[in-house]
Formats: C-alpha cells, structure tokens, sequence
C-alpha cells in the first residue's frame, strides 16, 4: 500500500572526517592499508546527512532509510557548491570546499515511491559547518516528527570515546608542557605553536612530499625533538646565560607564538587541511564502543608514549635527574648534574611529546595553523588542574578536562563553546585548591 | 612604489582612530603592568565587556545611550572584581593565565550562537552609535563628508570626530595617571611591584591596593572598547580576541612601561610600523609585475609579515631593550619571583 504523508526527519550532521556518525563511508579500512574509500570527500571537510522514515519503523525502533534521494548543497551565495545521494543506509556525504554556511536542498522529484514530505516540512535546511573539534556536530531537523537517531546510551559512550580520546592528546602536550615548566619554570605561551609545529611538519612530509601517513608522523615527532633543541640552543638557554627573569621569558614566548603563529599562516595558509589518508574511516563496533581503526591507534599511540615517559620519569636517571633538576636546580647543580643538559632534554622530550599530540589531533580531525594555540588553553587549564609542574597531574587534569570538553555538550552546555567549561575550572582551581589536585602545597602566591 | 604614499597611510593611521584604541588600552596594562607588576594578559576582556555592555544596553534593551556609556564603565570594574578575588594573592603566572582565560570565554560566550539573541552571535551588533555621531562639532562647523585633507595626512568627517574625543580621552587619561602616580597612592603601588612583602611589613593591605589597580587599569581598558565600539559603530565578537591585549603589550614596551606617556608614544609608534609595512608589502606584491613574484608572496602573504614582525619584535624588545624607548630598566617588573 501506498504511504501518503511519510513523516520525516532529516539529520544533517557535520563532521569531522573523523568523526561518529561518518561510520559507513569505509568499512573495514584498517590504518595501515587502504586509503579512504570513493564515497568519502576528498577535502574532509562534509555535510553529513541522514535521511530516515520517522513513520517506518523496525521493531526496534530505528527508522528506516531512505536511499536514493538527491541533496543539493549550494552557499551563502546561491552557488552550487555539490550534491549526493543518499546511499542504502539513508546517508550522504557532501564534500564542501571550506567551514561556511550551506543550504542543503532536497529534491522532493527523488523522493521513493509512496513518500513524501510532512506537511509544513521545508525541503532545505540551512547548516553552519564549522571545524572546532571532532564530534562538533548539529542535527537540523525537517520534518514533523525530528527525532534524535541515537538515544542517549549510544551518545553518552560515543562522548566518553571522544572525551578519553582527546583527553590523551592534552595530556601529551600537557606532560611537554609540564616537563618545561617544571625544569625551567616557564609558563610557555608558544606551546601551542610547537603543537601545530608536528601536526604542519607532518603534512609536509605527507601531503607536499608524498610519503605515507605514517612515516611522515614519525619524522614530525623527531624533528618536534629537533626543533625543541634548537630553540633552547638558540633562543631560551643564552636568555637562562643572561639571567633573564621568568616574567620576560614568559613575555618573550608570547612573542615567539605570535611570530610562529604567522609564519605558519604564511607558509601554510589559513584553510583547514587533511592528511592524505585515514580522512574518513568507518567504526566498528566492540559491544559498548564504536571506535575508528584510526582511533584506536591514536588511543594506544598515546597511551604507550605517556606511560614510557611516566615510567621513564620514576625509573631512569634521566627521570630522576629531570626531577631533581625541576625540584631544585642549585642543589641538583651542587650534586653534579649538569643542569643545563637537563634542561635541554626536557626542551627535546617536551617538544616532541607536543609535536605527536599535534599528528595525532591533525590524524584525529584536520590541520590548520591555529590548531595548537586553540589547544593552548585547554593545556594550561590541564596542568593547573592537575597540579603545574607534576607529571601525574598533568596526565589526570587532561583526562577530566577531555571528558568535560566532550560530554558537557550532553548535559546542556552549547555544543559551540564547549571550552567554556573547562577555562571557568581553570579559574575555579585557582581559586579553591591553586596547588591542583596533585600539586603539593608550596609557596604559590 | 610610492614611499611617500606609504608615509602617508602610515602616519594617517598612527594618529589615527586605531592607534587610539591601543593606546587606552596600553594605559591600563601601564598601570596593572608598568605600576604595580601585574601581568593582565586578559585586556581584550575588560574591551569586550564594556562593548558588549554598550551594545546590549542600547540595541537590545533599548535603553538611553549615556546610560550605556555608564553602564559600560561599569562593567570592567565588576569584571576586575570577580577576576581579582580569586588570582590576585597567587603567582604572577597564574594571574596571566587566568586573566587570559577569562577573556577567552568572554569572547566565546560574546560569539556562540546560544546567546545570539543577546549579542548578535558572530556577527555582532550595531545601530548605537547615533547619539554619538550626532555630538560630532564638524557637521556642526559644515566639514564636508570627505573631512580634512592636511596634505600629509588625511580624516573623513567622521574620523575627525573621532579623533579630537579619542585623544582627548587619551590626554586626560594621562594626567589622571601622571596626578595618581606622583601621589603617595601611586608610590604604594610602585613599592609592590618592587617588594610586595616591604609594604605589607608596612601595614599596608596589599591585596586592597592591588584591586584598586586592577580595577583601575580595567578601566582603562573598557575605555579602549568603547572607543572602539564607537568609532566601528559595531561591536564583533572577534576583534577581542587575544591578540589584541598581545598588540598592546608590545606598544606599551616598545615605548616604555611605567612611563605616563610611554603607552601613548608605543601605540603611535607601533601603529605607524604596523601600517607602513603593511602597505609596503602590499605594495611590493601589487600591480601586473610586482617586485616581489607571487611565487614568494602574494597578496595574503603580504598582509601578513607585519604580525611576523611584530612577534619578533616583541621578543627582541623584551630581550634586548626591555624598558622600552623611554623606560627606565630599574622599573620594569621583569624578575618575577
């Protein structure tokens, strides 16, 4: 029988190439094999739509898909900008050149047999795509009956997911940070910039040279070492020579940000760019998780590399020294450490630890020249919460300020400044517990 | 290339409206930083907030104008007091990344598009300023629409009015500095910058004098915003960014902190390189053969080597010169504790 008056939603969702819902665009590529499949854009940046039948349901209450419908996608402008077609899961992907806002139009003529749209149902949506963090989507209802396409249960897992997930890519620009401050007492305000230093070197080697994913993050992760020697040589050990105070260090970083920042710009542009592979990768489903291959990589990338360096840190002499040193210079000096030495290595670890944040949040979403100094206050709010200077605290201040960024969206907070939160903890720390929740009791103020 | 042209463009805009802003601006980081040794690196804040309080008061609530101007002085007296509470007994570090903090969810909260129906979103909100265009004397005097053209340097009507209010802002702003500063209140602030625990072991409440300032350099700070609300006739959630409190930083150093008119020489000053290598680089990359070939720099690019030297300027400045043009270095509250 012929359905009159389908009741229907449809979901525009934008994404990161990473990002949730992507799912069916490649199933089954695993990190190290393939690149991404034909369906999925190019650019990376997309409009994800789902369309669904809200009257149609199965038994267990998901509508059905909708397949076969035509979506055009023009911008502000009334320029065509492209189209798809919804595929046998009722979603499309649309490509679209850079982060703007798009009126998604659907062509009722497509529409199947026997369905059409609700009454008082508009035929296009006007979606705001914007880049500031996987999972950073929006749903644009049409139709009568607009229902979510996830319950919560799915939402709240998927968050915790993203949440754990960029929970440990702040802290291994945390712990860099941390390991600075600690030996030199640094507040580095160009840290954001050796971020985004590992994520632009690896496009480099990536996208302009051609090698693999892969490759080119190893080589970012040992030039970030590279470039954290060289900038200790060249600008912050003659400043420790001249006894320079921490006040115009600090000042002199923020000098340093700015010039990175657009030096950056100017050599990179200001577009949002992906690496070459792993833009749009399907998750699989492990019972409670859906996780990308890609994602799971990032996760055991960076829980290796934290817990080397916390093992490294409590066991080695290097570790041992590096605390020392950040305990008490003189008295480390006096103990016949080379302080300076010490330093450096803490320059080199910490640089590179930022750097592998930078690949793996480029892997994770894209790249930009901002990326880094967006992160730099989610970092500082990280290490304060946790306790500056402590290599734990940094490491548990990242995972709760991660999950905060992630889930509060689910609990009510603008999904568009999801930061607020934990910038508004980063205050309220300093004002209940300034030591952090690690950080012993010393002379702060 | 026409390096007078370039001259021109340059000196119109250091005396210009934009250099003004920085120049309010730069006076209260003077007093926060240059007096009293605080590190605010949240003045974008303080601009925004008194903005915003303009803003909203007129367009939205439809209140009378002056009572926005109030209202927006208003505003980063009660920010200075809720950010001071917390951060101003910690570490100098702290107090930056707080205040810097602040600014940014005031920015975020000023541009999400929850509270668009309040501020505007990102696109911001505008339709204030007419009492203001109104007060300006040279429609009075019959000035044409086009303004004054002086030869070396040339204002449009409004920028004129512009212009006289701003530096009269910025004139009266510093007397009231240099009048405070020479008054033993002045002198408190001074000796905490130099030794807090001195003047504490004096009886002085320390905390109580270090609000005052933060207060009072807050002020100055809302001071710019207006002025900058003013003279754009729209407030945008995006020209408060932090980059502007990093731009007054480096005018308040290069002419010199704790100097009354250091500020206001640091602000022309930067404002005039600023410009005048803008335009020479947007000049060396123009036309059908350009002396620089786009495979160096096109025109993006060349807009954009004036903020890569401004970066290495401030570190040069900072390293090399830290008491700016006409500081003295025995006043600068660089050796933090």
């Amino acid at each position: 029988m012929a359905r009159f008056m389908a009741l229907m939603a449809v979901l525009a969702a934008i994404l990161l190439p990473v990002a949730a819902h992507a799912a069916d665009a490649t199933p089954g590529a695993s990190p190290s094999a393939s690149p991404s499949a034909s369906t999925a854009p190019t650019t990376g940046t997309a409009i994800n739509v789902l369309l669904t039948n809200q009257s149609d349901k199965a038994a267990d209450g998901t509508a059905k898909p909708i397949p076969g419908v035509t979506l055009n996608v023009t911008d502000e402008a009334g320029n065509a900008v492209g189209s798809g077609v919804t595929d046998a899961k009722g979603r499309a992907i649309i490509a679209v050149p850079a982060k703007a806002t798009y009126k998604v139009t659907l062509d009722e003529k497509t529409l199947p047999e026997g369905i059409a749209l609700g009454d008082g149902t508009a035929d296009s949506v006007t979606v705001a795509v914007r880049l500031d963090g996987p999972n950073n989507f929006a749903a644009f209802p049409i139709g009568v009956q607009a229902k979510a396409t996830t319950g919560f249960g799915d939402k709240l897992s998927d968050s915790i997911v993203s949440g754990v997930k960029f929970g440990l890519i702040v802290a291994l620009a945390a712990l860099g940070l941390s390991l600075i401050f600690g030996t030199t007492g640094l507040t580095n305000f160009a840290h954001g910039e050796l971020i985004t230093f590992g994520a632009l070197v690896a496009y480099l080697f990536n996208v302009t040279i051609g090698l693999p994913v892969i490759v080119a993050g190893v080589i970012a992760v040992i030039l970030s070492g590279a470039f954290g020697w060289l900038q200790d040589a060249v600008l912050w050990r003659p400043l420790r020579k001249r006894g320079t105070g921490l006040i115009a260090m600090m000042i002199v970083s923020i000098g340093l940000g700015i010039f990175l920042r657009y030096v950056y710009q100017y050599l990179f542009s200001s577009e949002t760019k992906p690496f070459s592979d792993y833009t749009n990768q399907a998750r699989r489903d492990y019972g409670f998780i859906r996780l990308a291959d890609k994602e799971v990589a990032i996760l055991l990338i960076a829980i290796v590399a934290i817990t080397v360096v916390c093992v490294a840190m409590m066991t080695t002499r290097f570790g041992k020294a590096m605390r020392a040193v950040s305990d008490n210079p003189a008295l480390a000096a006096s103990s016949g450490l080379r302080v300076d030495g010490v330093i450096r290595n803490a320059w080199i670890l910490g640089t590179l630890l930022s750097g592998l944040a930078g690949v793996l949040l480029g892997v994770n979403s894209q790249i930009n020249f901002l990326m880094g100094f967006k992160l730099l206050l989610l970092v500082f709010a990280a290490v304060t919460l946790g306790g500056l200077g402590t290599i734990w605290g940094a490491l548990i201040g990242s995972m709760v300020i991660g999950l905060m960024v992630e889930v509060g969206p689910l609990f009510g907070v603008p999904s568009s400044i999801k930061e607020v939160g934990a910038l508004i903890v980063l205050i309220l720390v300093l004002l209940v517990r300034p030591q952090g929740i690690l950080g012993r009791r010393e002379r702060i103020g | 290339m026409d390096l007078l042209d370039i001259l021109r463009t340059a000196l119109t805009q250091a005396l210009g409206p934009s250099a003004i802003v920085y120049a309010l601006a730069a006076i209260g980081l003077n007093i926060h930083f240059g007096y009293t040794g605080l590190l605010n690196f949240g003045q974008a804040g303080f601009m925004a907030v008194s903005a915003y309080a303009l803003a909203v008061t007129v367009v939205q609530a439809d209140l009378p104008f002056w009572l926005g101007v109030v209202l927006a002085l208003v505003a980063p007296v009660v920010l200075a007091l809720l950010l001071g509470v917390p951060t101003l007994r910690l570490r100098a570090d702290y107090l930056a990344i707080v205040t810097i903090a602040a600014a940014e969810i005031l920015r975020l909260v000023f541009g999400a598009v929850e509270t668009k129906d309040v501020f505007g979103g990102s696109n911001g909100l505008n339709g204030y300023s007419e009492t203001y265009k109104g007060l300006n004397v040279y429609t009075k005097l019959g000035v044409g629409r086009d303004g004054l053209d002086l030869g070396v340097v040339q204002y449009s009507r409004d920028d004129l009015w512009n212009i006289t209010v701003g530096w009269t802002l910025v004139a009266l702003g510093c007397l009231f500095v240099w009048l405070l500063m020479r008054s033993p209140w002045g002198r408190v602030l001074r000796s905490i910058r130099e030794d807090e625990d001195a003047v504490r072991s004096l009886g002085k409440n320390v905390f109580a004098y270090k609000m005052q300032a933060l207060i009072l350099g807050g002020v100055f700070g809302g001071l710019a915003g207006l002025f900058l609300a003013l003279k754009q006739s729209s407030v945008v959630p995006s020209d408060y960014s932090s980059n502007i409190t990093f731009y007054a930083y480096t005018a308040l150093l290069l002419g010199g902190a704790a100097r009354v008119l250091g500020p206001v020489v640091g602000a022309i000053i930067f404002w005039f390189l600023l410009t005048g290598l803008g335009e020479l680089f947007s000049q060396l990359t123009s036309g059908t053969d350009p002396i620089l070939p786009a495979s160096i720099m096109d025109g993006t690019q060349a807009s954009l080597v004036r903020f890569i030297v401004t970066g290495l300027a401030l570190m040069l400045l900072m390293i090399f010169r830290p008491q700016g043009i006409f500081g003295d270095r025995r006043e600068i509250a660089i050796d933090a504790r």
